[in-house]
C-alpha cells in the first residue's frame, strides 16, 4: 500500500500545472469559472493550445498522435486541468471517434480522420440515441440501406451534444432488421454537410442549447464510410462505450466544486454569520466532502488495477454512479447556498449594478439543472448497476 | 501508487484467514460471544501464539508492525468471523504504551490482557467530558461501556490529573468491575473507581490518548469493512437461491439495485479506510479517522438494514449467522464515536 506519486508523476504534474498557469487564456478561464457559455470559437482556440503541447488526444498512443500517456499520467492530467478552471476537451472526435478509428477503421480511414481531428479540421458529434432508443440503445431505428457503393439514410437521432457546430456525425443505424438487434447494426460516418441532414436545437431546462436532434432523409454518404464489419456495429458501440473511463468519476470537478461551495459559504450571511458557520448547512457540506474524499480513493484503486491490467474493468460503473451523485449534491448544495438569489434567470440581472449573487455564481441553479443529465447520459445510473448486477453480482 | 499488500501482510492476512476459518466459524463464535466470559481464551491463546498481537506494535516497541495496514489488515480479517476477542483494547492499550516507552510484551504475547478505559455515561466519546480523577496517584470515577473490560486484567484508565489529561494503569483487583455481554457479542464492563492505586503511565496524554482513539478506529472501520463485505456476500448468495414467485429473487430488479448500492457503499467504505490507514499517526491523522468513522456509520447501517430486509423473516431469526453480522456492523457505530460525532468534527474543522 502506498498513496503517495512517484517522484516522475509529480514533475509531471508540476509540469501540467505550469503548461497551464502559462498558456491557458483568461477569458477562457473565466467562462469556465462564472459558468459562462463556452463557444465553439472557444474550444476550437483550447483545443489547439493543447494540440500545439502534444496534449490534446489524452487517450491516444503516440503511434497516431497522442501523448501515449497511461491511466495515471491522464488522472494527473484531467486533476490539474480541473484545477486550472480549464474546459473539459470535447470528447466525441478526440476520446470517443478517435479510438474507435484506431482500433476498428481502416488505414485509410486512420490517415485521413485523425490528423483532422487533432487539428481541428472537423468537429464531430454522435449520433446514437434515439427517440425510442435510449437506455435500449440496440433497440435503435436509424435504417442504412446499401445501394450500389452508396448507403442510404433514414431515420432521427436525439441528445446530439453539439451536433450545431458538427461537420461530421458517427452513426449506429440498422443494416439488418431481420436479425438479434444486437447483430444488425452498423458504425457508419456521415458528412452533416450532406443534402437531407437537418439539425434542430433542443431546448434544455435551464434554457441552454447544447443539445439536438438530427432528422436523415435519404442521406447518401459513401460505402466507405463505414467503420469495421458490416453489422458488427454494438461490438464498436460497446468498446466506445468502456473504452476511456478513468475520468467518468469527475472527481476533479467535484473538488473545485467543493472549493467554490466553501468559498461561497463564507461570503453569504445567515442570521448574521456567514452561512459556513451555519451546523446544518456545514454538515452537509462536511458530508459531501467525506464521501469526495473516499471517491478520490476509490478512483485512484481503480485506476491502479486498470494499469495492472491493461484495461478499466466493470468495477468502474461504480465511479460513475457514486461520481455522479456527489457532483450533483455539490451542485445542490451551491444552489441552496445562495437561497433566493439563485433564482434570477442566468443573465437578467448583468448589466444592471444590482445583481444578487456573488461574482461567478449567478449561474448556480442553471448549473444544477443542467448538471442533473450527468446520472442520465453515458448509461443512466440504472443501467449502470444492471451492469455491476450482472459483472460483479452475478445475478 | 499502489494497492497491493507487501509480502508481509500479505502473509499475515493469509495466516490470519486460516485461523479464523478454521478455528472461529460462526457457530463456535456465537456460542462464546453470549456467554461469559464473552469470548474464548483458549483461542485468544492461539490467536496471540500466531503473532496477531504483534502485528499491532512498532519494532521499537517489541512489536512487528504498528502502521495503520497492519492494524487493518488484522481487523479486517477478525470482522470477516465477527470475532469476540478483546483485539481492540489491546491495540489502544498498546499504543499508549508505545507513547509512554512502557515494556509491553507481556501484552503483545497475550499473556495480559488489557482494556482502556476512557468514555463515561455522560461522555462516551468526548475526552474534553472526562470527569475522572486522579489525586496522588488515587483514581476516582466510573468507566462505562469499557470494551473487553470483563475480561481484561489490567486497565489504563483516562482521568483529569489537574487541568491535564493523564493516563494510569490500573489492576482490575483494584478496582470494581461489573462485567456484561453486548447485543452483538462479546463483552464490555463497568469500572468504578475508588480511591483506586494507579500507576502513572502518561502524565501529559491528550496526543496518546488521541493516537490510541485513531488506531481503534482505523480498528474497527476494517472490521466492519470485513463484516459488511462478508454480509454482502451472504446477502447475494440468498438472492440467487431464494425463489418466490417461481424464480430466485435476485432477478428482481429492485432488489438487484439495491444489492449494488450496498456494493458501492463498501468500496467507498474500503476506500476511505485506506485513507484514515495511511494517515494514521500523522498530523491529519484525526480528521481522515473521523471523515472514515462517519462514512463506515452510514455505510455499514445500510449494509445491515438492506441485509435484513432483502433476506426477509429468516434475517430476524438467531439462527441465521447473517444476523449476527448485522448486529456487530450496527453497534460498531457506537464505539469510539458515531456517525454524527464524527461528522461534527469534520464540519468544524473546514
Amino acid at each position: 500500500m502506498d498513496l503517495n506519486f512517484t517522484p516522475e508523476e509529480e514533475a509531471f504534474r508540476q509540469e501540467v500545472r505550469d503548461f497551464f498557469a502559462e498558456n491557458l487564456p483568461d477569458d477562457i478561464r473565466d467562462a469556465v469559472k462564472n459558468g459562462g457559455e463556452l463557444t465553439k470559437e472557444i474550444m476550437e482556440r483550447y483545443h489547439a493550445i493543447l494540440n500545439k503541447k502534444g496534449w490534446l488526444a489524452t487517450t491516444w498512443p503516440e503511434e497516431f498522435g497522442g501523448p501515449g500517456w497511461g491511466p495515471v499520467e491522464r488522472h494527473i492530467f484531467d486533476e490539474e486541468s480541473c484545477a486550472a478552471y480549464a474546459p473539459r476537451i470535447v470528447p466525441f472526435g478526440l476520446s470517443m471517434l478517435g479510438p474507435v478509428l484506431q482500433k476498428f477503421g481502416s488505414k485509410e480511414q486512420q490517415d485521413y480522420y485523425l490528423p483532422r481531428i487533432l487539428n481541428g479540421d472537423d468537429w464531430w458529434c454522435q449520433g446514437y440515441s434515439e427517440p425510442g432508443a435510449g437506455s435500449d440503445l440496440a433497440s435503435l431505428k436509424t435504417r442504412a440501406v446499401r445501394d450500389g457503393d452508396e448507403w442510404v439514410i433514414n431515420g432521427q437521432k436525439t441528445w446530439t451534444t453539439l451536433g450545431q457546430h458538427a461537420d461530421w456525425i458517427f452513426c449506429l443505424v440498422r443494416t439488418d432488421p431481420d436479425v438479434k438487434q444486437q447483430e444488425g447494426i452498423s458504425f457508419i460516418l456521415v458528412d452533416m454537410k450532406t443534402p437531407g441532414v437537418e439539425v434542430r436545437p433542443i431546448k434544455l431546462i435551464e434554457g441552454g442549447h447544447e443539445v439536438n436532434e438530427v432528422f436523415f432523409t435519404d442521406v447518401r454518404v459513401p460505402y466507405k464510410n463505414l467503420v469495421g464489419e458490416e453489422n458488427k456495429g454494438w461490438t464498436i458501440a460497446k468498446y466506445l462505450l468502456t473504452h476511456e473511463r478513468t475520468g467518468i468519476a469527475g472527481v476533479g470537478f467535484s473538488m473545485l466544486e467543493l472549493e467554490e461551495v466553501k468559498a461561497l459559504a463564507k461570503k453569504i450571511t445567515r442570521n448574521g454569520k456567514p452561512l459556513s458557520e451555519d451546523p446544518l448547512f456545514a454538515a452537509r457540506v462536511a458530508q459531501a466532502e467525506i464521501d469526495l474524499e473516499a471517491m478520490k480513493l476509490t478512483n485512484l484503486r481503480m485506476l491502479f488495477t486498470a494499469q495492472k491490467q491493461g484495461a478499466p474493468g466493470p468495477e468502474t460503473s461504480i465511479l460513475k454512479i457514486k461520481g455522479t451523485v456527489i457532483n450533483q449534491e455539490l451542485k445542490d448544495l451551491r444552489r441552496r447556498a445562495l437561497g433566493p438569489s439563485a433564482a434570477p434567470f442566468p443573465g437578467s440581472l448583468s448589466g444592471s449594478n444590482l445583481d444578487v449573487a456573488p461574482e461567478g455564481h449567478a449561474n448556480n441553479a442553471a448549473r444544477y439543472f443542467n448538471n442533473r443529465k450527468t446520472s442520465i447520459f453515458g448509461g443512466s445510473n440504472e443501467i449502470q448497476r444492471n451492469i455491476l448486477t450482472k459483472t460483479m453480482l452475478g445475478l | 501508487m499502489n494497492f497491493d499488500l507487501t509480502d508481509d501482510r500479505q502473509m499475515l492476512q493469509d495466516s490470519l484467514r486460516r485461523y479464523l476459518a478454521d478455528k472461529y466459524p460462526v457457530e463456535h463464535r456465537n456460542k462464546v460471544a453470549y456467554a461469559e466470559p464473552f469470548h474464548d481464551d483458549a483461542k485468544w491463546a492461539e490467536l496471540s501464539e500466531l503473532g496477531t498481537l504483534f502485528a499491532l506494535a512498532p519494532e521499537d516497541a517489541g512489536g512487528m508492525g504498528g502502521a495503520g495496514f497492519d492494524i487493518s489488515v488484522v481487523f479486517e480479517e477478525l470482522g470477516r468471523v465477527i470475532c469476540p476477542e478483546p483485539v481492540l483494547g489491546a491495540l489502544m492499550a498498546s499504543r499508549l504504551m508505545t507513547a509512554a516507552g512502557a515494556d509491553q510484551e507481556a501484552l503483545l504475547s497475550g499473556a495480559t490482557k488489557y482494556a482502556v478505559g476512557l468514555g463515561e455515561l455522560d461522555a462516551p466519546y468526548d475526552l474534553d467530558g472526562i470527569a475522572t480523577v486522579a489525586k496522588g496517584g488515587k483514581l476516582s470515577g466510573r468507566k462505562s461501556l469499557v470494551y473487553g473490560g470483563q475480561a481484561a486484567d489490567v486497565f489504563l484508565i483516562a482521568a483529569k490529573d489537574g487541568d491535564a489529561l493523564a493516563v494510569y494503569e490500573v489492576q482490575a483487583s483494584d478496582v470494581s468491575v461489573t462485567g456484561y455481554g453486548l447485543m452483538d457479542g462479546a463483552g464490555a464492563a463497568e469500572v468504578v473507581l475508588e480511591d483506586a492505586p494507579g500507576k502513572l503511565l502518561l502524565a501529559d496524554a491528550g496526543a496518546a490518548i488521541e493516537d490510541a482513539v485513531n488506531a481503534g478506529i482505523v480498528a474497527l472501520c476494517s472490521e466492519a469493512v470485513g463484516a459488511m463485505d462478508v454480509l454482502h456476500k451472504m446477502t447475494v448468495e440468498y438472492l440467487g437461491q431464494r425463489k418466490q414467485f417461481g424464480r430466485p429473487i435476485g432477478t428482481f430488479q429492485v432488489l438487484q439495485h439495491r444489492a449494488v448500492d450496498m456494493l458501492t457503499e463498501i468500496e467507498q467504505s474500503r476506500s476511505i479506510v485506506i485513507k484514515a490507514a495511511a494517515e494514521l499517526g500523522g498530523p491529519d491523522a484525526s480528521r481522515y479517522c473521523s471523515m472514515a468513522k462517519n462514512l463506515i456509520g452510514r455505510a455499514g447501517r445500510l449494509v445491515a438494514e438492506e441485509a435484513i430486509q432483502m433476506h426477509g423473516g429468516i434475517a430476524m431469526t438467531w439462527e441465521y449467522p447473517g444476523s449476527h453480522y448485522a448486529k456487530r456492523i450496527i453497534m460498531i457505530d457506537a464505539q469510539l464515536g458515531d456517525t454524527d460525532y464524527h461528522l461534527s468534527r469534520v464540519a468544524a474543522a473546514a
